[in-house]
């Protein structure tokens, strides 16, 4: 055999253009995201300053100002969403890997999965109509907003928490149950600690789905120049709301709106990976150590 | 309620016997019937091994003992199991108290990964509720740890997690904890299959130990294991694929590595099957 050990020069080609290929690929996929990232990042810089974060847009025509009121908004709406999303996902997810059983699981998964791809423009449609019909015509409000906002980020706190329920192993389900343990107690003592930092990480794509939008909070939270620190009372400015306005609504000094609206962009993203930073902290510190059985 | 069914029948007999009388036992997955009219009586402060080839029910035998086969989905069971006196599939008996008598150790060893050793130990505690004081939580760590052989290698380490110990230490915490909420019998479903050689003889030292004070029913593929080990030996076998499980014979484990009665027996600890 001694051709065994030659070097095959057709597999060698294989190996190589492959190579090339998917490295292409991957830069085709990183370019226009260093490009958006650069050109948010040089724009906005134009208006990264104290005025921009310490004031409102109340009774500013023209140069100066900032967006203080709508990322003090953009924070409590996303709160409320969170305060309420993630209790029901949680519980619904509960539900479905720990006590639900025959036609009405299935019902619930095939809901949430229909409710996942929901349009948040119907969202914000919905919870309008519920507005006006409780509060009249005209109402809005930052609940309002986080409502809209709630319905788009619950299927997604369902979908990963029940996935990470599901990862928690039989054997430790097992263990609690041989220890005289009731359905209950199993739950929260065991398997809600063992999967927390999976249900965190899914809170926080839950988040990341919403902190940007911005067609239902246009319609149920509205706009405003001014600071509003009370959710249940009147327009709350939000972000990407602040960004559409400011694009949309420019007045003489062109340049200053536009400057606005790239470093409303820039702290959008800057909230967002703070976030996801911070999540991924905890999410490591709590994650359950690794299965090791030495041998 | 339920409750006091176990355990105001049992409390007043339990240092004189915790005997398990298994009568008429079948159990099924769904339409498969797993184990056939199982009848067989488990000796008090004995350890009893049940051997047969792989299918011929023995773990689901186990498991209905203390009522965890009828956690796996479509499961059944028809048949009682008497622990002293009380059926543990009377209409009052729940499922939830009874393994609170009866403990159960798992083929591999499955601590809870997000508690440090101590809370390990004590989760049976936490999980049936029990108020512990952290003196008297002390007490029983440490009393536990050392019935399991395992107090001298954790003392100084109990706040670190289960899972930085070795596999055999894993084992011997996961018999700790069972330990801990003071059960009458121990189940222990093949505890040493997923341990190496060293930490299988610490286990075996231990349940030696274990026999003074419980009731020990041990299932193993080990013939030397269930020789060195047991008391008592069933045996069961499993005429082929689908067929319901049986036992062949039961008596002391002399006896059955010795002179077993039936030729299948004979067989099978000859290792000249299975």
């Amino acid at each position: 055999m001694s051709t065994s050990y030659r070097v095959d020069w057709r597999r060698r080609l294989t190996d190589r253009s492959m190579t090339v290929v998917v490295t292409g690929c991957f830069v085709a996929a990183m370019v226009p995201l260093v490009w958006l990232l650069g050109t948010v990042v040089t724009k906005g810089l134009a208006r990264f300053d104290w005025t921009f974060f310490t004031s409102s847009m109340r009774g500013i025509v023209g140069d100066g100002g900032g967006a203080l009121h709508a990322i003090w908004g953009t924070v409590l709406i996303t709160a409320a969403t969170v305060a309420i999303s993630v209790p029901i996902g949680v519980a619904t997810a509960i539900y479905l890997t720990e006590y639900g059983s025959g036609w009405l699981p299935r019902l619930i998964r095939f809901l949430v999965q229909v409710l996942t791809g929901l349009p948040s423009i119907v969202a914000g449609l919905f919870i309008y109509a519920l507005v006006v019909i409780l509060a009249g015509p005209g109402a809005r409000s930052g609940v309002a907003g986080a409502l809209a906002l709630s319905l788009l980020m619950t299927p997604v706190v369902i979908t990963s928490a029940e996935q990470m329920l599901r990862l928690v192993p039989t054997s430790v389900r097992e263990a609690a149950i041989g220890l005289g343990a009731a359905k209950h107690a199993i739950v929260a003592t065991i398997i809600l600690p063992h999967a927390a930092s999976g249900i965190l990480a899914g809170v926080m794509l839950g988040v990341c789905r919403i902190i940007g939008e911005t067609a239902p909070l246009l319609l149920v939270a509205g706009f405003t120049d001014a600071m509003n620190s009370s959710i249940f009372d009147s327009r709350m400015a939000t972000l990407p709301v602040y960004i559409y306005s400011q694009w949309q609504n420019k007045g003489a000094d062109l340049a200053a709106y536009d400057n606005r609206a790239w470093t409303a962009a820039l702290v959008l993203i800057g909230l967002v990976l703070i976030f996801n930073l911070t999540s991924r902290l905890i999410t490591h510190r709590f994650a359950p150590a690794a299965q090791g059985v030495g041998d | 309620m339920t409750d006091t069914t176990v355990t105001t029948a049992a409390t007043p007999t339990v240092s004189s016997s915790r005997r398990l009388a298994i009568e008429s036992m079948s159990a099924y997955y769904g339409d498969v019937q797993a184990l056939a009219d199982i009848s067989l009586t488990i000796e008090p402060h004995t350890i009893t091994a049940f051997i047969g080839p792989s299918g011929c029910g023995k773990s689901t035998l186990l498991r209905t003992i203390n009522r965890m086969h009828e956690t796996a989905p479509h499961a059944k069971v028809a048949g009682s199991i008497r622990l002293d006196g009380v059926d543990l599939y009377g209409a009052n008996v729940d499922p939830v108290a009874v393994r609170r008598k009866i403990g159960m150790v798992f083929q591999r060893p499955n601590p809870f990964l997000t508690m440090s050793i101590r809370d390990n130990v004590l989760a049976g505690l936490k999980l049936q509720h029990r108020k512990v004081s952290k003196t008297h939580g002390d007490d029983i760590t440490e009393m536990s740890l050392r019935a399991a052989n395992l107090w001298d290698s954790v003392k100084d380490r109990l706040n670190k997690p289960g899972s930085s110990l070795s596999g055999g230490q894993q084992q011997r915490l996961c018999i700790a904890r069972v330990i801990a909420v003071e059960p009458d019998v121990i189940l222990m479903d093949e505890p040493c299959s997923a341990l190496d050689p060293i930490s299988t003889a610490a286990i075996e030292d231990l349940m030696i130990n274990l026999r003074r004070d419980y009731t020990v029913v041990i299932v193993t593929h080990n013939m030397q294991q269930a020789r060195r080990v047991s008391d008592r030996t069933a045996f069961f076998t499993v005429a082929g694929a689908g067929e319901p499980g049986r036992l062949i014979e039961c008596g002391s484990t002399e006896q059955i590595f010795s002179h077993p009665v039936h030729q299948a027996t004979a067989d099978y600890v000859g290792g000249r099957f299975g």
